[in-house]
């Protein structure tokens, strides 16, 4: 009973989830909470059931055991749209924006601002341009003309627009698919810090990525994934950085691997 | 923009002139200005500047410009249509075998045959949306089986390579409804002989900037034509979006075929085969990437300029209109690579 009192309180939660693809056992037997207004961690290396994971939460897939929670409620999605719906926005590493469109154009991409009736309906630009700018820069991504196209941005601050434009848009859960993999070291600390401002804006977040540095830095709670299961569940507080980079790593794998190629411990 | 404390002091590196040259269809209308300059220079008949040698170059232009923009917005969108030349003549027969072998009045036949464009352009949209086959191969199909059904009706139905007579009606007279037809599709206006396809051209460019500029379903083709994943999942209806423009594109090359049926009074079987790569071409020369997500619409009603002004302004040279393809070749060249040269120069980093 405890376990189900304590979904309630989460706002994305899986119990007991497993997905097949005939006869590819891609994940089994996962559960995990999303508290609110947290950053919880997904890591995993390549091949963990990452991306699975994240296609089960954002409803790209529905998984074939086991129950999903949304605010407590059992809840199943059917396509993307509808986990979208549910104020679960995904922003995808490199799928989210268009390179030769406009900031602003690109930020209201599919929920464009209009004003007028049909057939005059038109695009309010001006507005859009200005309340683009400022989002942005309430996110601290201080775009200096909206008419620029994404392209001409850095690889962090385009993956900031994605994530300004899920907070926007009414997300209250943001599930970020490797968002700093791309990334250089300088432009991981911009996306991070993004990740840390919409969790004090009352957002939670999934952070996914296969960095426990990365991780340790902003996340609350951390799941570590392996073969399609979940290997361990860790918070900040029982947790130091060096058993997460340790675990992540396959620890006592590590360390035959570290004797083994005869470095210092 | 001095007084105003809202702008950001970094923008000052973007002057007027900057983003005037970051227009897509900048490098066109530089080439029209040139193309324009050169011809009124090489004329030897002294009518190329005058409102009559106006009137005649638009009149080639917009027959062209009216499917050049469409066919502009088509590609902004990541496609291509091959099928939107033989298209016009299909439209011109199609209409004008309801109207002479079915005895359909003019407007209903005229109607039937917007119907039946945007039938062959939703097929269009519909097989390269869900066969995920390249829109080359897909329209390149429909270019051919259209040129063929082409031939084959008009054959059967008319023993013959053309269809004529739209404008005579039963009893020797002119047939009901054409009249007002010819009107609107294929009469002239003002004493320098400018056609009305003109303003259709100018209107139809208008209306699609607007929509490229100023509407969601704009925006929509931007996105799906830049990166259609992205698109998707922002939640653009990529699929839509694709057919509508298909749609538009053959919808277009019908408003030219029945524009080429009233004027004619009659259609040739073979009508508008090897146009499909004059818009292309209009397109392109306007600034619209062959990859997709980039261009405008009224770079394709100044592409279409150059090649109305190309076509009427070596006639007027009066030198062998056989030419006029090199000078086309040329012009597509030295455009394509203007832009490419412009945009690297004033884009930076868009590729």
């Amino acid at each position: 009973m405890t376990e189900t009192s304590t979904n309630e309180s989460a706002a994305l939660a899986l119990e007991n989830v497993g997905k097949r693809f005939g006869s590819v056992i891609a994940l089994q037997d996962v559960s995990m909470r999303v508290p609110r207004q947290q950053v919880t961690c997904v890591l995993g290396d390549n091949g963990a059931g990452k991306s699975t994971l994240i296609k089960i939460l954002s409803g790209v897939h529905t998984p074939t055991e086991g129950q999903m929670y949304v605010d407590g409620e059992p809840t199943t999605f059917n396509s993307p749209r509808e986990a979208l719906d549910n104020g679960i926005a995904t922003v995808y590493q490199d799928l989210a924006t268009v390179p030769l469109m406009a900031v602003w154009r690109n930020f209201y991409l599919g929920n464009e601002p209009t004003k007028g009736f049909w057939p005059f309906r038109g695009l309010r630009t001006k507005y859009a341009k200005e309340s683009c700018k400022s989002e942005l820069a309430q996110m601290g991504i201080d775009i200096r003309d909206p008419d620029q196209p994404v392209g001409t941005l850095s690889g962090g601050e385009r993956q900031a627009v994605s994530i300004a434009r899920a907070i926007h848009f009414g997300a209250n859960v943001l599930i970020l698919d490797e968002p700093t993999s791309a990334l250089g070291v300088k432009q991981s600390g911009v996306v991070l810090k993004h990740i840390r401002t919409a969790a004090e804006s009352g957002i939670s977040v999934v952070f996914i990525t296969h960095n426990p540095h990365h991780a340790y830095l902003v996340g609350d709670n951390f799941y570590l994934l392996n073969r399609g299961r979940m290997l361990a569940e860790y918070t900040k507080e029982t947790v130091s950085r060096e058993e997460l980079v340790k675990a992540m790593a396959g620890g006592a794998e590590l360390d035959a691997l570290a004797h083994e190629l005869g470095a210092e411990g | 923009m001095s007084t105003t404390t809202a702008v950001d002091d970094r923008v000052a590196t973007t002057s007027s002139i900057t983003r005037i040259m970051r227009r897509p269809e900048i490098g066109a209308a530089m080439g029209a200005l040139v193309v324009y300059i050169f011809f009124a220079f090489v004329d030897q008949t002294g009518t190329f500047f005058s409102l009559d040698g106006t009137a005649r170059w638009t009149d080639v232009a917009s027959t062209y410009g009216i499917i050049a923009v469409a066919v502009a917005m088509l590609m902004i969108g990541g496609e291509f249509d091959l099928s939107s030349g033989v298209m016009i003549g299909s439209s011109g027969l199609f209409a004008g075998l309801l109207i002479t072998e079915y005895n359909i009045a003019v407007w209903p036949a005229i109607l039937l045959t917007f119907v039946f464009a945007a039938g062959i352009g939703f097929t269009n949209g519909w097989l390269v949306v869900t066969t995920g086959l390249p829109s080359f191969i897909v329209t390149l199909a429909m270019f051919f089986s259209l040129r063929g059904i082409n031939l084959g009706v008009t054959k059967v139905l008319t023993d013959t390579v053309r269809v004529a007579g739209v404008d005579e009606g039963a009893d020797g007279g002119v047939r009901p409804g054409f009249a007002s037809a010819e009107t609107v599709f294929a009469s002239t206006l003002t004493q320098y002989n400018f056609r009305i396809a003109v303003v259709w051209w100018i209107v139809l460019t208008i209306i699609a900037t607007l929509v490229l500029t100023r509407t969601k379903f704009g925006n929509w083709i931007y996105a799906v034509g830049g990166d259609q994943n992205a698109a998707r999942n922002t939640g653009v209806p990529v699929r839509r979006t694709k057919i509508i423009l298909f749609m538009y594109v053959s919808m277009s090359s019908c408003l030219v075929g029945i524009i080429s049926l009233t004027r004619l009074k009659s259609m040739q079987a073979g009508q508008g085969v090897t146009q499909e790569f004059i818009f292309i071409i209009a397109a392109v020369v306007g600034g619209c990437l062959l990859t997709g997500g980039y261009g405008s619409a009224i770079g394709g009603t100044i592409g279409a300029a150059i090649i109305g002004m190309a076509f009427i302004g070596i006639a007027y040279a009066q030198w062998n209109t056989d030419w006029t393809w090199l000078f086309l070749g040329l012009i597509l060249f030295a455009a394509v690579f203007t832009n490419s040269l412009i945009r690297r120069r004033f884009q930076g980093a868009r590729r």
